[in-house]
């Protein structure tokens, strides 16, 4: 894969708010910086005929900067409401979401999104949506004047997805993996502080959907951007991610389904390793899956969290606090 | 499973390429056939008759309509009334398909639009516009107007309405994804929204297409001095077959051509709508 870089993009005059590498590595030292977005008692209901479902209440985390974190559930856990909250395309119904601390409204340019489906815009090629952001951002004609310098900056992205030779492509004639790929590129593009990602591979079949994990992960390495990723699938939220979060909707006691709420909040593994290709040959891969699928997958089982690296979590939960989320999460005002 | 190969019928026929094109001109043909027949016979009947004209009779007719001036006007009467139909009817369908694409995409986009506009636009879709025409005629005169407004009425709101729901279908996801790239609300509308259902807006147009030359021949009919459709009614005074039979051929000629002509320009201008 080809690196990123940024050599030339201020010369071009015209200002441009999505930098490559906008933070030098050196400064990114674990989960020292500051908490980057905080879920602060977040709660989600939905009226419905006779009685009112709630999805989740008290919901709290916080992701660090330049985090990847996993959020996974099983189906009607409401992780994707979760995410639509933390866009700004659903208000939650309690509790607030904040972004650097600032509360968050309606989409911007500070979240990416990359979904599971309709990723790219059918109507332009493969270049021209990598370029959509600079078009929405910049008036017809100071984006004409540096369509050169923009059209190379997209072209680079581009082939560091190894999506060069595609590039005047429809979405449609390309395969579902460069499909993403080229999703992925758009987001991380417009540099936005957090990229959000709902089960992106959720569409591809296995062997495209690993390509896709490692592709991502090695983004991740060379970026360290912040993702917060959503998805269903055990074995890919523990492959990818360094933190996971685990909700679920399964009431053990009674053992019904009920509303959601974290059981499950740690650090699985050190998160600046290296490219974590090996990590499913790492004996503590199947045990962290299977402590996970207890507490959040499986309604009739016995709670059964198992304690790995719990040092790790508990150095990491002392070290990012509670922020702006006051005293006790879930009692903000 | 049957093992006998379907060659025109059934679910499973496939018929050959080369032929395919003698189906399609089959019926065609065979409408001409049957009323060489009847006209033969009728011919035959009533060598003056002006009911059923013969081929050569209308080929003669419109040969005359077509190259030679007519005396009144000075016009080749063909080539003007087909202009002054086809000015009628494209400016009366451009502007409905601008004024209801306008409606359809803010409509859906923006809720309070939507809650003005919307019930409003409901409505009028479903006034019979014929109606209509009467009271066009009175406010606008025998004028080019009056034909105008009543295509633009007959179809700007079904257009309308094609628009908000085409608008409506485009998935959440890329509307929400654009804004995360940083699309204003009037960029969501116009630079995302306006593409995505520009192929749609084509489609709405060629299905209205039909209605379009309704309103257009049925206003020509009641108050015109030119005109495909006043030329076809003059000539009914006179029961010359003759006329409106070609003339009845140029139209169908014509809203055939305009459809093909939008269908190509759609898939040209908008490969990526398969």
């Amino acid at each position: 894969m080809e690196a990123l870089s940024m050599d030339d993009e201020e010369s071009s005059g015209l200002r441009l708010s999505h930098r490559l590498n906008g933070r030098p590595q050196g400064t990114v030292r674990g989960y020292k910086d500051d908490g980057l977005l905080e879920v602060c008692a977040v709660g989600k209901s939905y009226a419905g005929s006779g009685e009112e479902r709630v999805v989740f209440q008290d919901i709290s985390f916080r992701v660090a900067r330049g985090e990847l974190v996993a959020v996974v559930g099983p189906s009607g856990s409401g992780k994707s409401t979760l995410l639509r909250i933390i866009l700004g395309e659903e208000r939650p119904s309690s509790g607030e979401v904040l972004l650097d601390g600032k509360p968050l409204g309606y989409p911007d340019v500070r979240r990416g999104i990359v979904p599971q489906h309709y990723g790219l815009f059918p109507h332009l090629s493969v270049i021209e949506n990598l370029m959509l952001g600079d078009r929405l951002n910049h008036s017809w004609f100071a984006w004409r004047q540096n369509d050169r310098i923009l059209r190379d900056r997209a072209e680079r992205f581009l082939r560091a997805a190894d999506l060069g030779e595609h590039r005047h492509k429809y979405p449609h004639e390309l395969s579902g993996g460069q499909q993403q790929r080229a999703a992925v590129m758009q987001a991380l593009l417009k540099d936005p502080t957090i990229i959000l990602m709902d089960e992106p591979f959720g569409a591809l079949d296995p062997g495209t959907r690993e390509r896709m994990q490692v592709f991502l992960l090695s983004l991740w390495e060379e970026r360290k951007k912040t993702i917060l990723f959503v998805t269903h699938d055990l074995e890919e939220a523990v492959f990818l991610a360094p933190r996971i979060i685990a909700l679920s909707p399964y009431e053990r006691k009674t053992n019904t389904i009920g509303t959601s709420r974290i059981v499950y909040d740690r650090v699985v593994r050190n998160p600046w390793q290296a490219l974590a290709t090996e990590s499913k040959k790492d004996p503590r891969f199947t045990e962290i899956i299977e402590a996970i699928r207890d507490v959040a997958f499986e309604p009739d089982r016995e709670h059964q969290i198992r304690n790995f690296d719990d040092q790790h979590s508990r150095e990491f939960n002392a070290t990012i606090g509670n922020g702006n989320c006051g005293d006790g999460w879930g009692q903000r005002e | 499973m049957s093992k006998r190969k379907q060659y025109l019928f059934g679910i499973h026929a496939d018929p050959p390429k080369t032929v395919a094109w003698f189906y399609q001109v089959a019926p065609f043909l065979g409408v001409l056939i049957i009323y060489y027949l009847i006209s033969s016979a009728y011919l035959v009947a009533n060598p003056d008759g002006k009911i059923f004209p013969s081929f050569t009779m209308m080929v003669d007719r419109i040969k005359e309509m077509a190259f030679v001036r007519d005396v009144r006007t000075g016009t080749f009467m063909l080539w003007a009334d087909t202009f002054a139909s086809l000015c009628r009817f494209g400016t009366g369908i451009l502007l409905a398909a601008a004024v209801g694409l306008f409606l359809g995409l803010n409509m859906a986009l923006f809720p309070g639009m939507r809650l003005i506009a919307l019930p409003f636009v409901t409505s009028l879709s479903i006034i019979p516009t014929l109606a209509l025409l009467p009271i066009l005629l009175i406010v606008f005169g025998i004028g080019d107007l009056a034909k105008v407004a009543l295509i633009f009425l007959g179809l700007t709101f079904y257009i309308g309405r094609d628009m908000y729901t085409t608008t409506r279908e485009i998935p959440k996801e890329l509307l929400v994804k654009a804004q995360t790239l940083g699309a204003s609300e009037l960029a969501l509308a116009y630079r995302i929204g306006l593409p995505l259902v520009m192929p749609r807006l084509i489609d709405a147009v060629r299905q209205s297409l039909g209605p379009a030359w309704l309103f257009l021949i049925a206003s020509e009919s009641i108050a015109s001095t030119q005109g495909l459709g006043y030329r076809i009614f003059l000539q009914r005074r006179y029961l010359d077959m003759a006329t409106i039979i070609p003339y009845v051929a140029w139209i169908t000629l014509l809203a055939f051509g305009i459809d093909r002509c939008l269908g190509y320009a759609r898939r040209y201008l908008y490969p990526w709508k398969r």
